[in-house]
């Protein structure tokens, strides 16, 4: 392939040369070209025939014609005169000049192009048009998320009535930080699939991040809509609670986070923004939720392993016995790892991969995670 | 590999291009045959690398290589066929390429027609080409490379503007091209001509086909850009006195003085240096308009002033070429002699102040545009925190271009009509009175009737009826003879050389476009926010607002107002104006709603949309039609013109009926 670009390259400035050269190298080119004072003398002798014609068919009168002819003819005379002047004044061919212009095209034209194009162009890399990268990625292991991207969004372009993918491409958009895009994508799939707590939040969440973090009247409706369908919403409750603090309601912001963080596990990113919103608004920290996760968190170090074990292995259990739960796996999977025993994690891999084995997503999850983690899952 | 082999023509293009602009011009210098031998091959090899890079580019576009920066920035895979072709001269590399290909089209045109040219005039005309390409290339290849490449590259493109996503824009470029460029042609011609010191009648036989070409695309080009302001940028509006818009009017009016210049020098052997200095503005205007497009003054000088290296660049091209040129042609002028006396009324003399008049209003356009950018660029340097910005708009020009204008149109049948050398202006006057007072009684016919109406439209109207009748006038006179039947006075009209009805074509379309301005001042305007279900009037007609409703296209959203046009309680059929969003663009677009009643149009645009409510602007434009009709027609006139094949002579003017002429 490389060497074919120099073959064609090499072509290309053969045909350039030989251009040049074609005619420097016809002998007495002139012989065949009419001179440039026979040009002349023809372009006023057909003015001359032409007056005659038209005269003979009565579109000019008689005594205009004779002007015309007069002048026609005067300057007819006048071109074979500077004809005699001209015809031995020049120097006619020489092939002094001849040779020189034939060495500028035979070196110059490639000594000029070849440096040049050098320092411009990249003859290494091969055209890439879209189909064949398309063609090539169809090998599942080389998808990237880019990718996948521009599929989905070809595809919905044709499809623009496909809820689910809009659905499943919004969160792309929103990691990418594309966010017009994500709140667009959410408020197709609200259009096409129905209004759902979890779209509402996702596209308010969405609309305030393209709007530079304010939340917007269009964001607070779909938060409150979310509300109203199940008044649990966290991200939406969130954002309430940051409407009012942008409106200035401090009161109503600090009651609507705490209440909030009482829900929230303790250690989790929820409860740190949360905290981090109540620290900016004078307020002290949240208590968090009672949960199992808040409890664990409030033991000493030693203890806290062996609790965290304990679950891990209730997990890992659960899972020889229904092996189904692609969650399950995933959380095992990534549990063995934050534990650093990548051994367990590896095995709970290729257990999780044999379970699954019907299950063609949830393998390519857990593949996917396997390479996230650097764990080697195929 | 087919996107480097592009890159490489382009590179050999240029290597090619200074080999044209070299050998030829030494071997006419030289009178070595041999030498001037070489202008036309390398002209079309020239012709074929350029066209080669052009073809590969748009492979890359049709293709959607986004491993091109070019095809990533102005490209997106879901584009329609078409508008992926047309992607690749809607930015700016790719019009650079489009205009290189363009000037090399026309070297290999005129290198194909070239055979019965004098040898010297052809090589030196070649040679001037060949070295504004070679400019124009090296531009390219250092400042706008459309070859520049990417790694890794993207898998989806930033998409085109929506603005350019377009029918009439797709069109406008290439046509408007080919009337710049063509010039170059006619630029080149003189200054051939300057360098041999040899012009004559001959020359002018010879560059007038190629003025003329370049005319007729200029024309369509220019109406094409207008119509789509007007029914794209949603103000309703066909002409704003824009600077970018006058950049591409003022060649025409230097080109289509040039044109009248070129036939008196043809037929008389006179106006010789003023064709010369025409022929060298003509391009150097193209060349400016080039400039203030290209390299960003026009936004502001300073967004120039940041990236200058486009800009500087097209600057020293504009310095050597026009500076060149018009330093030659000061040195050769003296030695042009003039050649046939002519009487001040004569169609010389008609021709002569059709020039001064064109001239004129270029020079008025010129001052229009350039000013606001000279003075801000002065004060800009003299003050920088303060420069001084002014903005120079129709009440300007219409102040100044429309008195112009006037005179010149009322000149026009009478310097058609006119004799060669001395001309009878009372004969001219009797036969065109005919047209004159249709055009008079018109005029005052539809005053009456539209008492308190715009003055000036009326009076417009009368002239385009003048102007349309002068021509029909200029016609029927050479085809009358006393007692001739009907039949062959037709006959007659039918034999009459295509030259002669391609000027009267011209002139009448002249007229049809002043008809469709004048009319303008009749039009209706409205600007109102209805709520689906309201109505409003505009002129004769009442507009409803239906509903306004989302839709989706190939590859944009659009809110769509649906409006029902209905006149006297008949619908007369739907609107559906609308703001549009291109996947992966935030900005909305507005597209216009026309509806085309006769030669009228009833046009819509949508302003904010409410959540239960349009704003809308209704205008009802009556013959607005005709401006750009009147601009197809006069270019259909250039192009029967340009049909007439037969060696034009400086024969008089034909034969009146009153003189007996020989039987046929």
């Amino acid at each position: 392939m490389a060497m074919f670009v120099w073959i064609v390259l090499a072509l290309l400035t053969g045909a350039a040369v030989f251009a040049v050269l074609l005619p420097l190298s016809r002998q007495a080119p002139a012989a065949s070209a009419p001179g440039e004072t026979a040009t002349d003398a023809a372009f006023y002798r057909t003015q001359l025939a032409e007056i005659e014609r038209d005269a003979e068919r009565g579109l000019i009168d008689p005594a205009d014609a004779e002007t015309a002819r007069v002048e026609a003819a005067r300057r007819l005379l006048g071109a074979a005169r500077r004809d005699k002047a001209t015809e031995h004044a020049g120097g006619g061919a020489s092939l002094r000049r001849r040779r020189v212009a034939a060495l500028l095209a035979l070196v110059g034209i490639p000594l000029l192009s070849l440096p040049l194009y050098l320092r411009l162009g990249q003859p290494d890399m091969p055209s890439m048009p879209l189909s064949a990268r398309v063609d090539r990625a169809r090998d599942p292991g080389q998808i990237d998320l880019q990718e996948a991207m521009a599929r989905i969004e070809a595809h919905l372009a044709q499809k623009p009535d496909d809820g689910q993918g809009h659905e499943v491409i919004a969160p792309v958009y929103m990691n990418a930080g594309r966010y017009d895009d994500a709140a667009r994508a959410w408020s197709n799939a609200i259009r096409i699939l129905g209004e759902t707590p979890r779209r509402l939040e996702n596209y308010g969440e969405a609309l305030v991040a393209s709007n530079n973090g304010i939340v917007s009247a269009d964001a607070r409706q779909a938060f409150d809509s979310a509300l109203k369908i199940d008044p649990a919403t966290v991200k939406a409750r969130f954002y309430r609670a940051l409407a009012s603090e942008q409106e200035g309601d401090a009161q109503a912001a600090i009651a609507a986070y705490r209440a909030l963080a009482s829900q929230a596990p303790a250690g989790s990113a929820l409860a740190a923004t949360l905290n981090a919103r109540l620290a900016s608004l004078g307020a002290p920290p949240a208590d968090t939720a009672d949960s199992p996760a808040g409890a664990i968190a409030a033991m000493p170090e030693g203890e806290r392993m062996a609790a965290i074990r304990g679950m891990v292995e209730n997990l890992s259990a659960r899972l020889a016995q229904d092996g189904s739960d692609v969650e399950g796996w995933i959380r095992l999977v990534r549990s063995y790892a934050v534990l650093g025993e990548p051994d367990k994690a590896r095995d709970a891999l290729a257990r999780g991969r044999a379970a699954l084995s019907g299950d063609e997503a949830g393998r390519g999850r857990l593949d996917s995670l396997g390479r996230e983690l650097n764990i080697g899952g195929s | 590999m087919i996107v480097e082999a592009g890159h490489y023509a382009l590179v050999l293009a240029f290597a090619l291009s200074l080999v044209l602009a070299v050998v030829p011009m030494w071997g006419a210098a030289a009178r070595d045959p041999a030498l001037m031998a070489v202008a036309r091959p390398a002209a079309f090899a020239m012709l074929v690398m350029v066209a080669l890079s052009y073809g590969a580019l748009t492979w890359a576009y049709v293709g959607s290589d986004f491993s091109v920066m070019n095809v990533v920035q102005n490209s997106h895979s879901m584009k329609p066929l078409a508008y992926k072709i047309s992607g690749v001269w809607a930015n700016h590399e790719g019009s650079m390429l489009l205009w290189v290909l363009i000037l090399a089209l026309f070297a290999g045109l005129v290198a194909a027609r070239g055979g019965r040219m004098p040898a010297r005039l052809l090589s030196n005309v070649l040679a001037v080409q060949g070295a504004v390409a070679a400019a124009f290339l090296l531009f390219i290849l250092t400042t706008s490379n459309p070859f520049a490449r990417v790694a890794p590259a993207p898998f989806e493109g930033d998409g085109l503007n929506p603005i350019l996503q377009d029918p009439g824009l797709a069109i406008h470029p290439p046509l408007l091209y080919l009337g710049y460029v063509g010039f170059s042609i006619a630029f080149s011609f003189a200054v051939g001509a300057l360098i041999e010191g040899r012009i004559d009648a001959v020359w002018a036989r010879f560059v007038r086909p190629w003025t003329l070409t370049a005319w007729c695309f200029l024309t369509l080009g220019i109406a094409m850009g207008s119509y789509w302001a007007y029914y794209e940028l949603g103000w309703g509006g066909w002409w704003f006195w824009d600077p970018v818009e006058n950049a591409s009017l003022m060649p025409w009016l230097a080109g289509t003085a040039l044109l009248h210049s070129t036939v008196v020098m043809e037929k008389r052997d006179a106006l010789k240096v003023w064709t010369m200095l025409l022929s060298i503005l003509a391009f150097s205007l193209s060349l400016i308009g080039t400039f203030l497009v290209r390299s960003g003054v026009l936004t502001s000088v300073h967004s120039f002033a940041s990236d200058p290296a486009r800009g500087v660049f097209i600057l020293a091209i504009l310095v050597v070429f026009i500076g060149g040129a018009l330093t030659l042609f000061a040195w050769r002028a003296p030695v042009l002699r003039q050649g046939g006396v002519f009487a001040p009324v004569s169609r010389e003399g008609a021709l002569v102040l059709n020039n001064l008049l064109l001239a004129t209003a270029c020079a008025t356009v010129f001052v229009g545009t350039l000013y606001p950018l000279a003075l801000e660029a002065v004060t800009g340097w003299w003050s920088p925190d303060n420069p001084s910005k002014i903005s120079v708009g129709a009440p300007f020009f219409n102040a100044t271009f429309l008195p112009l204008a006037f005179p010149l149109m009322l000149a026009i049948p009478f310097g058609q009509s006119l004799a060669w050398k001395r001309g009878d202006l009372l004969g001219v006057a009797q036969r065109l009175a005919f047209a004159i007072a249709v055009g008079v009684v018109v005029a005052i016919v539809i005053l009456a009737l539209t008492v308190g109406g715009p003055v000036l439209a009326p009076v417009g109207v009368g002239l385009g009826v003048y102007l349309i009748l002068g021509s029909a006038t200029e016609i029927a006179t050479r085809a009358w003879r006393r007692g001739a039947g009907l039949g062959v006075m037709l006959r007659r009209a039918a034999g009459l050389p295509r030259s002669a009805w391609g000027t009267a074509l011209s002139h009448a379309g002249v007229g049809v476009t002043v008809i469709g301005i004048a009319a303008t001042a009749w039009g209706v305007e409205s600007i109102v926010t209805l709520q689906p279900g309201q109505s409003t009037r505009l002129g004769d007609y009442t507009v409803t607002l239906e509903a306004v409703t989302p839709r989706n296209g190939p590859d944009y959203r659009e809110t769509v107002a649906r409006l029902r046009v209905t006149r006297d309680g008949q619908s007369l059929g739907v609107l559906e104006p609308g703001k549009r969003v291109m996947v992966g663009r935030s900005m909305p677009t507005s597209e216009a709603g026309l509806m085309t009643l006769g030669l009228g149009q009833v046009y819509a645009s949508v302003g904010e949309i409410e959540p239960n409510a349009a704003g809308l602007r209704l205008y009802w434009k009556p013959m607005v039609l005709l401006i750009w009709l009147g601009a197809v027609v006069m270019a259909l006139g250039g192009g029967l013109s340009l049909l007439d094949r037969r060696a034009r002579i400086g024969a008089p003017a034909p034969a009146r009926a009153a003189v007996p002429a020989p039987a046929e």
